[in-house]
């Protein structure tokens, strides 16, 4: 007989349950099966009803996030061998409103992540003319943010994240990693604009350092590094603002 | 459609391990700043006299506070070493398109509170 394995699934369906519930299904056991592949199955052979993101299923898209075992994880890159023969628990991110089954509202991130203006922002009338070219770029300069630009939106790193899941007006990880990402970008002048939302009460200065945005990034952002380097970035204009008018920044 | 937003419990940090070392992290900075106010203390009882301050170097010989340093310098050795270990991701150095290798940041803290301690004792050991 074919092994199997046995998936705890998060269900809540407001239509007809006010508290969320448990449901256990039993899979097919496949070496090179992942999470989504069994999620799958339950949603093609076994359970129609069962509700969850996902596109890709290789790790681009950012959309099958889940907490696997109470980690967040990209459920198309969880392999399934990692975790038999035990039960695995899947529950959608944590932090984020539950809108059905594995299914949570993303908008407070997405509002989060316009405020951020993550584009390359110029001075009023420094843009350049089209015909002047483009504005060049070293490889020396890219890969000062290289790293911050490879975000998916996951939002893995804002289920990790304590702070955020005790306190959901801070700015977050990733909103967070991608403003630094334009911030550190030769061509982008758009800093200031960006400091008042992370330079705010609850923007950088709410993070405690706990790490765990980066251990879980699939894609190595390190989103607690540019965290950490905003608030020495952020400290340094303070000290030019208060104690060294004269020193003005810019 | 009515959303659903799971509570976080009390006991969140307990849950998974990171999130013990980093409590346990942030519980260190207690002892150190304990500490730090027990050497203001010290150098307070200096400007006191010889008899004070006689008097507090007797209360540092007993068991009781010789433990206490025990447990101190472990928290203080625990918070040293998890900061030291985060100082890469803060400097974060490049030389052209070639990041300063993360061993080297961290290393170089490690080499420099070596240095410092060796300094400290000679000076307070007249080796």
């Amino acid at each position: 007989m074919a092994e199997t394995m046995q998936l705890e699934i998060f269900r809540y369906r407001s239509e007809k349950e006010s508290v969320p519930s448990f449901q256990t299904y039993e899979v097919p056991f496949h070496e090179d099966w992942v999470v989504l592949d069994a999620i799958n199955h339950i949603k093609d052979e076994i359970d129609g009803t069962l509700s969850y993101r996902w596109s890709c299923q290789m790790g681009v898209c950012g959309s099958c996030g889940m907490m696997v075992n109470g980690v967040p994880k990209l459920s198309c890159a969880a392999f399934l061998k990692d975790y038999h023969p035990n039960k695995i628990r899947i529950e959608p991110l944590t932090g984020f409103p539950v809108e059905r089954d594995l299914i949570f509202e993303m908008d407070d991130f997405m509002t989060k992540l316009k405020e951020m203006q993550p584009y390359i922002i110029r001075k009023e009338g420094e843009e350049k003319p089209l015909e002047e070219g483009e504005h060049i770029q070293s490889p020396a300069e890219l890969a000062h943010f290289k790293q911050y630009s490879m975000c998916i939106n996951c939002m893995l790193c804002y289920a990790a994240c304590p702070v955020y899941a005790l306190d959901s007006t801070f700015i977050g990880p990733a909103a967070i990693a991608l403003g630094q990402r334009y911030n550190m970008d030769s061509r982008d002048q758009g800093r200031d604009a960006r400091q008042e939302v992370i330079a705010s009460h609850d923007g950088i200065w709410e993070c405690t350092f706990v790490g765990e945005c980066s251990a879980v990034c699939p894609k190595d952002v390190d989103p607690a590094a540019a965290i950490q380097r905003a608030k020495v970035s952020s400290t340094v204009d303070w000290f030019k603002d208060v104690l060294i008018p004269w020193g003005k920044k810019k | 459609m009515s959303t659903y937003l799971r509570p976080v419990s009390n006991t969140w940090w307990l849950k998974r391990k990171p999130y013990i070392l980093f409590m346990i992290r942030e519980l260190t900075s207690v002892f150190v700043a304990g500490y730090c106010i027990f050497l203001l203390v010290l150098v307070y009882k200096l400007t006191q006299g010889a008899e004070a301050y006689g008097n507090l170097i007797a209360a540092l010989k007993l068991p009781s506070s010789i433990m206490l340093h025990f447990i101190t310098l472990a928290f203080v050795l625990y918070h040293t070493i998890t900061w030291f270990n985060l100082t890469p991701k803060i400097l974060v150095i490049y030389r052209g398109e070639e990041r300063i290798p993360q061993g080297l940041v961290a290393g170089t803290f490690y080499a420099g509170w070596v240095m410092v301690s060796v300094f400290l004792a000679w000076l307070i050991l007249g080796m």
